[in-house]
């Protein structure tokens, strides 16, 4: 009965960690339905992309408050789950405090956690204020309720409760307390339990123990179906994000092909297709569901933290219109959890459930009011670009189903016309120099 | 206002066996649309004042699909791409200049994968060199001198290609008194018409974007709203006239201010 602790702390540290593995393994599957793309470039840009935007966060300071308040529950977050190597050691093989030996420079390393586990927990109030009391704008939008509001407040408190847990956890640590050395914090919450008895204190002690390890595994399983994905997909997607300029669009190689095929006074368009030409299908353009869209732009949808920084940037919104960069992204991943779990109980093959992105998440009128105008891309600090699963939309309802708004249809025909998007004749295009 | 520009055609360049330096794209707006027509000469008071060596394809031009390719037809654009990209290397064109950023993102950075490279320069930039290197003088006793002028980033050159200083230099060279909104550059609110809403009605909301925009701008108690994008200048100019401001509040060009300041 002796080892009873640590092999309930081993099966739980199995269970936890061997859950999340599966849930990640889940999760690359859902991001390689995207369609392949190429981004074995600029790798030097990327990896200064990484470093500069999820690592340094160069993004998240652009606005100063949340930004310099992220900072700190990140470093300190990161920072303070170096203990959770000292847990799990204790946790596994009985010992107590396993790096106290360390001696001083195990009270500069505790005592520094202490400090930022105050910080965390304050920076993550204001968080909460900022949420639920001032009610910024951007977190009271339409797609934020439910869930997503909900998800929100949950991972503050998980939080909160996280931090406050390692610091009575060292205050009511005999020993600890007794060392004098690294109760920075937890020094001023002792005096807290002042009338508990020793052994009292013991059982405190070892139920914040406890709570703060469950926690932590609680919290990394609780991730894969939370915005707070981000803190491990931040990089990757960093990594992959766009690095051409904002403006450029992609081009599309179907119809670079197809258009190569009719420009050429050679082609023949009855030829047998060639040998190694082995899709009959003809190729879709554009995307009507997530499948469509490349795996990079998956990636983007698991990534995004719903911070809203996109929509509240974007004119289209601002205005009152249905667009949301953010619902784009959230419907996105919500499709795509919608397809996995189809798949899953499919024995691995997904069954047509009659549903798709276009329609049933995102409508027309959504795709139809954004302006192209990069705020989004340009606001995201973890380098998402909803402006691209837009235009990869609007491609399949012009080119697949000629759904674009009638003005748009005038347009385009005067621009196959008369080579300009206004009904004016081609031959006064030089007027204007004599007028 | 019918003065009479030197505007020769990249065919007759080609039939004296010659090479501009530059192939001025002037783009469906600076065409056609009269208000972006005044922008067009205004550019090319300048180029003749710097006694630049400029041709313009004329008739030849067609639309570069930019917007198409916005609205979602791949297709449309790639086969404007490609006409265009055909005649612009049957004339061997190295150096294009254009006025609209429109036109310039998309010769600039999609055109090259479709086989037409070229040094595509935005007006704004393209003057600023001409200053710098000595072939445009601006004299500073303009009309302007003094005005508070704010400038309006286009979308298509700012963010999606970082061009934030060059319109603001010329603008800071002609003495005015350059006064920022609130949201510039980086985070600089749309006009309203990119991808493709120019030629549609907005969708439903509660206000149009140009309006927001213009009360942005009419926050720094201008005399000019300035900007280098004829879309712009459009959804600008009806945000003043919407805003009732017409009176006080102009819309121009920058090329159409250095044309001022230089009394062309
Ligand atoms: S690109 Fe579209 S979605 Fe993004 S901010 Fe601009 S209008 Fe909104
Ligand atoms: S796309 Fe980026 S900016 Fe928009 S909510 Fe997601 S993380 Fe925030």
């Amino acid at each position: 009965m002796e080892y009873l602790p640590n092999i309930l702390f081993a099966i739980a540290l199995i269970a936890g960690i061997g859950y999340f593995a599966k849930n990640v393994k889940k999760l690359i599957r859902n991001i390689k339905l995207g369609k392949a793309v190429d981004v074995s470039d600029h790798k030097k840009q990327r990896w200064q992309n990484m470093i500069r935007i999820a690592l340094g966060q160069s993004k998240m300071v652009r606005r100063p408050v949340a930004g310099i308040l992220h900072v700190i529950v990140y470093i300190g977050f990161v920072i303070i789950n170096i203990e959770v190597l000292e847990i799990i050691i204790d946790g596994l093989f009985g010992t107590h405090r396993v790096f106290s030996s360390l001696g001083s420079f195990y009270g500069f390393l505790i005592g520094s956690f202490e400090i930022l586990a105050l910080l965390v927990f304050v920076a993550v109030i204001v968080f909460w204020i900022r949420r639920n009391v001032i009610k910024l704008q951007r977190f009271w939008k339409a797609e934020m309720t439910s869930w997503p509001k909900n998800d929100g407040n949950f991972i503050l408190y998980f939080e909160m409760v996280l931090m406050a847990l390692f610091l009575i956890m060292n205050a009511t640590d005999i020993p600890f307390q007794n060392m004098e050395s690294g109760n920075v914090i937890s020094q001023f919450i002792a005096p807290w339990f002042n009338g508990a008895s020793e052994s009292t204190l013991h059982i405190i002690e070892r139920l914040a123990w406890w709570l703060h390890i469950l926690g932590i595994l609680v919290f990394l399983n609780y991730l894969y179906f939370s915005k707070h994905l981000h803190i491990l997909l931040a990089f990757p997607n960093t990594y992959y994000g766009k690095v051409k300029p904002k403006g450029q669009l992609n081009n599309l190689e179907s119809v670079t092909n197809e258009v190569k095929m009719m420009m050429d006074p050679n082609a023949d368009p009855f030829a047998a297709p060639a040998e190694n030409d082995t899709e009959d299908v003809p190729e879709k353009f554009g995307a009507s569901d997530v499948t469509d869209l490349s795996w990079v732009q998956l990636l983007n949808a698991y990534t995004c933290t719903e911070c809203g920084r996109c929509t509240s940037e974007c004119p289209a919104n601002q205005t009152g219109k249905k667009l949301s960069p953010r619902k784009i992204m959230m419907d996105t991943r919500d499709r795509l959890e919608e397809v996995g779990k189809n798949i899953d109980a499919n024995n691995g093959e997904f069954k047509d459930d009659g549903k798709q992105l276009l329609g049933d998440y995102i409508s027309n009128e959504e795709l139809w009011a954004c302006t192209t105008c990069n705020a989004c891309v340009e606001a995201c600090p973890v380098s998402i670009d909803p402006l691209s699963i837009i235009v990869e939309m609007r491609r399949y309802l012009v080119m697949e189903q000629s759904a674009a708004p009638m003005e748009l249809n005038n347009m385009m025909t005067n621009i196959e016309n008369n080579g300009a998007p206004w009904p004016y004749n081609q031959m006064d295009r030089l007027n204007w120099k004599d007028e | 206002m019918s003065q009479s520009l030197k505007v020769p055609t990249m065919a007759e360049y080609m039939a004296e066996g010659k090479q501009p330096e530059i192939l001025f794209w002037v783009g469906s707006a600076g065409s056609y649309d009269d208000r972006a027509k005044k922008i067009t000469r205004a550019f090319v008071k300048l180029l003749n004042k710097a006694n630049v060596d400029f041709a313009v394809l004329g008739t030849e031009e067609s639309c570069t699909g930019d917007v198409a390719k916005r609205a979602g037809n791949e297709f449309l654009f790639q086969m404007q791409a490609v006409t265009n990209i055909e005649i612009l290397n049957a004339y061997d064109v190295k150096n294009i200049v254009t006025a609209c950023p429109h036109s310039y993102n998309t010769l600039k950075n999609e055109y090259p994968e479709l086989g037409g490279n070229y040094n595509v320069k935005h007006h704004t930039e393209y003057i600023e060199e001409l200053i710098s290197s000595g072939r445009l003088k601006i004299e500073n006793n303009s009309n302007l001198k003094g005005k508070r002028i704010t400038f309006h980033d286009p979308c298509y050159l700012g963010r999606a290609n970082e061009v934030y200083e060059a319109p603001r230099s010329l603008l800071k060279s002609l003495g005015v008194d350059l006064v920022e909104m609130k949201r510039n550059r980086r985070t600089a609110l749309c006009c309203g018409a990119g991808g493709a809403q120019m030629f549609k009605e907005p969708e439903k909301g509660d206000q149009d974007i140009n309006v927001l925009r213009t009360e942005d701008a009419l926050k720094t108690n201008p005399n000019v709203i300035a900007t280098g994008c004829p879309y712009c200048n459009t959804m600008m100019t009806d945000g003043v006239k919407a805003k009732e401001r017409e009176a006080e509040v102009e819309v121009f060009d920058i090329a159409e201010l250095i044309a001022q300041a230089e009394n062309l």
